[in-house]
């Protein structure tokens, strides 16, 4: 069971990964949850808990539920990731980058 | 490969079988990339768009935090008893795949059931979509993903009815194991949804 292949690496996977990624995602998704309805912290602290949280969660996830590593499909599931995450920095960092100035610029709203 | 080819018992031409089902599934990891740059340009219009409210109401003023925590816990859940369900198929044990993806979907029909409840409510009230770019975009964005598991709702359906008709061979077990990444995909992107536009909204 334990034994990576280089095909359907998808496949395996153990109860304990399976219990581990739904322990450490409760934990994930309360921390944040707790830190925004207590209001016990200043808004920036807030931001950069629920910001931490959201980033760990996705990596609990993605290496206990989906199995991304390096070994399968001899890396390029994880190459095809970070290529995306390349695209997605482009697009949602461009994007609020270039409005931001536009806004500040043209004093719209 | 020793444990594959225990996996695959019966079935003639194991290596064969098991790489061509390997294709596929990395086939299918491929094209949730592609829906990551979908939903990554939906956050990015959304967060362009969130402070154009037009009078209507802010984030803050219609987000529900402890009926997004509810919607959350499902999904998590569901996407933890899918997981089972990918052991169980490893085992070779059918009925329990059955059972697991059976309790997945009602997991996943409970969430959805729960954000259409909230979008009639928001529409209801007249905070549709049409009220203010910020409402078009939210609706557009949390829209695209519940769609998304309403679709991997009906693929656990077609799935079910497979397992009863062709069994555990090698045209369901690639099958499932696609739709698993999908589910799982589906709770990932739920993670920034309820992050970035919940959490954050209501701040």
């Amino acid at each position: 069971m334990s034994h990576p292949s280089s095909g359907a690496a998808n496949a395996h996977g153990s109860v304990k990964s399976y219990v581990t990624g739904l322990v450490l995602s409760l934990i994930l998704t309360i921390i944040p949850f707790a830190v925004v309805m207590s209001g016990a912290l200043s808004v920036l602290t807030t931001v950069i808990v629920v910001a931490v949280t959201a980033v760990l969660q996705i990596l609990v996830q993605l290496v206990m539920f989906m199995h991304m590593n390096t070994k399968a499909d001899e890396g390029w599931n994880l190459m095809s990731f970070v290529f995306t995450l390349t695209i997605l920095v482009l697009v949602v960092g461009g994007s609020l980058w270039i409005m931001q100035h536009l806004h500040l610029n043209m004093m719209i709203g | 490969m020793a444990t594959d080819t225990l996996h695959h018992g019966a079935v003639a031409e194991p290596h064969e079988h098991h790489d061509a089902a390997g294709t596929k599934v990395f086939g299918f990891w491929v094209y949730l990339m592609s829906d990551l740059v979908i939903f990554g340009s939906l956050f990015a219009t959304y967060a362009v768009l969130m402070k154009g409210t037009a009078g209507g109401p802010t984030a803050a003023d219609i987000f529900e935090l402890p009926f997004v925590l509810v919607e959350t816990f499902l999904l998590l859940v569901s996407s933890f008893t899918f997981g089972m369900g990918v052991l169980a198929m490893n085992a070779n044990r059918i009925n329990q795949v059955k059972a697991w993806l059976a309790v997945t979907f009602l997991l996943g029909a409970a969430f959805v059931g729960m954000e259409v409840y909230e979008f009639q409510h928001l529409i209801h009230q007249g905070y549709g979509p049409d009220r203010s770019a910020f409402l078009s975009s939210f609706f557009t964005l949390v829209g695209t993903h519940g769609l998304h598991v309403t679709f991997g709702l009906i693929w656990i359906l077609v799935m079910l009815v497979q397992l009863s008709t062709k069994g555990l061979n090698d045209m369901t077990r690639p099958r499932i194991l696609c739709l698993s990444l999908f589910w799982h995909f589906l709770d990932i992107v739920w993670i920034c949804v309820f992050s970035f536009v919940y959490l954050m909204g209501v701040l």
